[in-house]
Formats: structure tokens, sequence, C-alpha cells
């Protein structure tokens, strides 16, 4: 698949309009080519006329005539909705609406279904989307009922405490008058549950519950995959930071369902030879927070 | 099985809570509940309006908005005792107010003759209470009663959603650990079909211990 840059993308996306509205039977008019989105200045292009033989996922996709993918919406910069102007942001969401362009749907062609952490893989098993990006851990376990595509992020535990707070520097300065607050049930609590099982720990099923305790002094640092933290830091400058090194691994793959090889290959292809889109993502939405990461290799397994 | 002994520390913290907040929970329903289905039928005018604005007050209010006053409202106005506290007396206050009424109903059982008969010998209200009406109302609400319970037992898995680990808070775990979330709430569900079928077996054995030839 070529990649055009913006400027030709967007003069190739006059011309396809104009031929696509021309032919009516939606017959392809430049095969193997790309249009461009209908979103300002992303730094993809919706690929026209793709061919998937062998993915069940694309199959159904096709027959829909669009694409339902799962993520998140309570993670600022990452997986977010406002509900006030019902726009969804987020590195995760620019990369699930770059692998829709991948496969020829454009942003009027996506439905996004927000699916809470616990039902992630059971939805998938199911069919109701096509596939899932958001904050989803790559894990053995997990891969015995699904398939990842990616990693696309690589990141870890972190910690997120108050501005004015400088007694927590680290994982290593939890202690029993320390609460830490995270996702029910999720990894990092568990991970906290276990290794400091003297720290006091609360559990709300969003993470801006957990913030907003965060910030009115009910609990003292807030822990999940730094990627989340650094998104609420951009959020809430003045009030929290996040502090200390990452401590654990977490590899952020695309969740797709079990046995879709050739849908996994398109999207390892992708990110493989994506060429600066991936960086384009990250920095248009993750730029501010001033961290510096590359993007990991996929594994192929 | 693997979904139980792989994670069986889980799952005993998990139904230790859920034991905890039924037995602590329905403690204090059990006891405020007979308090308040006294008060709605007492000769004292305050005591049965204040009864019957408390019943109608908690009862109309669902369960979870009851647990959002315990759980966020209250560490506003009070240092907070701990979630799993606060989750205790959402229960038992929410639950009371089903026990005060299946109280009244109760009473309302037994012949107003044995009331005015027990006045005629010159007790109290408290004694007219404790020992001639209640005795009698209590062997007519042991099968309602133990509804209530029940719906307590699994009302108990609100509790999940306010940061108490119990057995409606496993399945996040569990799936989090990649388990199949569909197999792990079949679990919980046998968990709770065999706590009910205890409290139902000492339904059974106390309608047999009080039964009276009527």
């Amino acid at each position: 698949m070529r990649h055009t840059r913006i400027l030709t993308g967007a003069s190739v996306a006059a011309a396809a309009a104009l031929l696509l509205s021309a032919c009516s039977s939606g017959s392809p008019s430049n095969p193997g080519g790309t249009t461009g989105s209908d979103i300002d200045g992303v730094p993809w292009e919706v690929a026209t006329n793709v061919e998937l033989d062998g993915s069940p996922t694309f199959d159904a996709i096709k027959d829909r005539g669009k694409v339902i993918i799962g993520v998140k919406e309570d993670q600022p910069n990452l997986g977010y909705l406002d509900v006030t102007t019902n726009e969804r942001t987020g590195f995760d969401i620019d990369i699930a609406r770059w692998i829709a362009a991948s496969l020829g749907y454009d942003e009027d062609d996506i439905e996004f279904k927000a699916i809470a952490s616990a039902n992630r893989e059971q939805a998938l098993v199911n069919g109701d989307i096509d596939y899932y990006v958001g904050t989803y851990s790559i894990t053995d376990k997990r891969k015995e009922q699904i398939d990842f595509a990616g990693p696309y992020f690589v990141t870890g535990q972190g910690l997120l405490v108050r501005s004015d707070d400088d007694t927590i520097t680290s994982e290593a300065d939890l202690n029993a008058d320390t609460t830490v607050c995270s996702a029910t049930g999720s990894t990092p609590i568990q991970n906290i549950r276990e290794n400091y099982p003297e720290v006091p720990t609360e559990e709300f099923d969003l993470y801006s519950a957990c913030v907003e305790a965060l910030i009115n002094g009910d609990v003292d640092a807030v822990t999940t995959d730094q990627a989340i933290l650094i998104g609420y830091a951009a959020l809430y400058p003045d009030e929290v930071k996040v502090v200390g090194e990452p401590f654990t691994e977490e590899r952020y793959g695309v969740g797709i369902a079990k046995g879709d090889d050739v849908m996994r290959a398109h999207i390892n292809d992708l990110f493989e030879d994506g060429g600066t889109v991936w960086e384009e993502i990250f920095e248009r939405n993750l730029g501010d927070s001033g961290a510096k990461v590359d993007q990991p290799d996929v594994d192929r397994y | 099985m693997g979904v139980i002994f792989d994670h069986i520390d889980l799952w005993a913290v998990a139904l230790r809570n859920t034991l905890l907040l039924f037995f602590a929970g329905g403690g204090i329903a059990l006891v405020l509940g007979l308090i308040v289905g006294a008060m709605r039928v007492s000769p004292v005018p305050i005591a049965r309006g204040f009864g019957t604005v408390y019943v109608n007050l908690i009862r109309n209010t669902p369960l979870t908005l009851v647990f959002f006053a315990f759980a966020f409202g209250y560490p506003q106005l009070l240092p907070s005792p701990g979630y799993t506290v606060l989750a205790i007396w959402a229960l038992g206050i929410y639950t009371a107010t089903y026990v005060a009424e299946v109280v009244r109903a109760g009473v309302n059982t037994v012949p107003v003759g044995q009331a005015e008969a027990a006045r005629a010998i010159g007790l109290t209200f408290g004694q007219v209470m404790t020992l001639v009406i209640l005795p009698q109302a209590v062997r007519s609400v042991v099968p309602p009663m133990m509804s209530v319970f029940i719906a307590l037992l699994k009302n108990t898995t609100v509790a999940a959603g306010f940061s108490v680990l119990e057995l409606g808070s496993v399945r996040a775990y569990l799936s989090e650990r990649g388990e199949n979330a569909l197999i792990v709430l079949l679990w919980v569900a046998v968990i709770f079909v065999v706590l009910v079928l205890i409290l139902s077996f000492v339904q059974r054995r106390l309608e047999n211990a009080w039964r009276i030839a009527r």
C-alpha cells in the first residue's frame, strides 16, 4: 500500500470524491489507492478497494458497511469521550481510526462502543465489536480467548499524586498511611494488594472517580498504567502530577477475534509500514506530556 | 474448577466479605426493623409519624443511591470509618425498612382482642408488644422475613461498586487475570444459589420449630 503525503492525499481526495460521486454503484475507482479522511489534519489516508481474503472479521465489516470498534471513554488523551461535544479523542482512538482507514472506512463509517475492561474478551468472542483499542494489555492468559495485534505502545504501572505532595516520589514511599486508588479489580490494584499488603486500597469503576478522590484528598495516590495517568496530569496540570518510573511493563495491543490471522497480520503490517504515522498520532495526543516514547516492535507470535 | 482453585485466595476474601455484609447488615436490619415496625403500630403519634416517614423515604430510594449517600456523602460530613463499614450501614438501614413492613404485617395478623386482653390485665405497651403480640407475630412472618433476607444477600453485590471486595467484584478481578468472565459469573451464581438454599433450610427449620395450632 502506497503512503502519499497529506498534500497529495488531499488532491487525491478531491479527485476521488468526484469519481465516487460519479459512480453510484460504489465500484472501486482507484484500485489500491488512498483518499483523504473526513477529519482535518490527520496523518493517515483512507485506503480504497481493500481486500482481506479469509478474514471473518473483515467479511462481517463489509456486510455491515461499517466498523464497530470497542474503546474506552474515561481516559483523557488515550480514549476519551467529551460528553458536551460528543467528540472522541485520544491516542487509542486515533490508532483505532488509523486501522479503520487502512480497511477503507472513514469516520462516518465507524461506530465506537465503550466496553468496560471486564467485558472486553466477551465482546470480541461474541463479535459485538470488530476489534478493541483501549489500553488493552497483552497477556498469555488473554491469548487463550482472543488474539492481539501489536503491541503499539509500551507503558507500565505508575503513580499519580497531588501536585503539592512531596512525600510520595515512587512506589517505595507507599505505606500504611497512603491510600491508593484504582479501577475495580484492575491489574495495578491487584499488584498493590499483593506486593504492598499493608497499603490501604480503594477501588471504583472509573478512573475519573479515583482522580476526583485524589484531588479531594480522600486518597493519596492513584495507580494505573502511566500512559493513563499522563493523560490525567495533562487534564489537571495544576492539581496532580505523575511521579516515579513505571514499575511494571504493560504492552498495549489491539484485541481481535481469536484465529483471525489475516486481520492480525494486516494490522501488524500497518504498524510496521506506517512510517511516521505512529509518531504523528503520538504527537497529536500525548505530545504535550513531554514524554519521549518510541514505537515498539510488533510481536508476530 | 480451575477458575476457583487457581484464585482461591480471592474467592475466600470475596466470600468472607459477602457474608460479613450479610450478617452485619442483616443484624442492623433486624434490630432496627423491629424497632421501627413497633413504632409504626404504637399508640404514640410522633413515633408512628417517624416510622412512616423513615420507611417511605428509604424504601422509595434505589439501593445504589443509598450507597452513594453513605460511601460518598457521609465522608464529607464526618470522618469515614471505611467503605466496608459504610456498606454495612447502607445495607442495614435500607433493609430495615422492609423488615419493619414485614413486622407490621405480622402484628396485623394477631387478633386485636389479644392486645385488648393484655391491656386489660394492666400490661404496658412495651409488655404487650414483647410478651403477647410479637411472639405471635414472628411466627407468621418467617417466610416473608426470609425473603427479605434473601434479597439482602443478593443486594450485597451492589457494594462491589463502592470499593468493597466481595462476590460482585470477583468478575472484574478474574477477567483482568484472563479468566472467562461468563464462567466466573456462573460460579458466582452457583455460590449464591447454595447460600440461598442454606437460608431456605433455616426458614423451614424455624417454621417447624415455631409452628402453633391455630
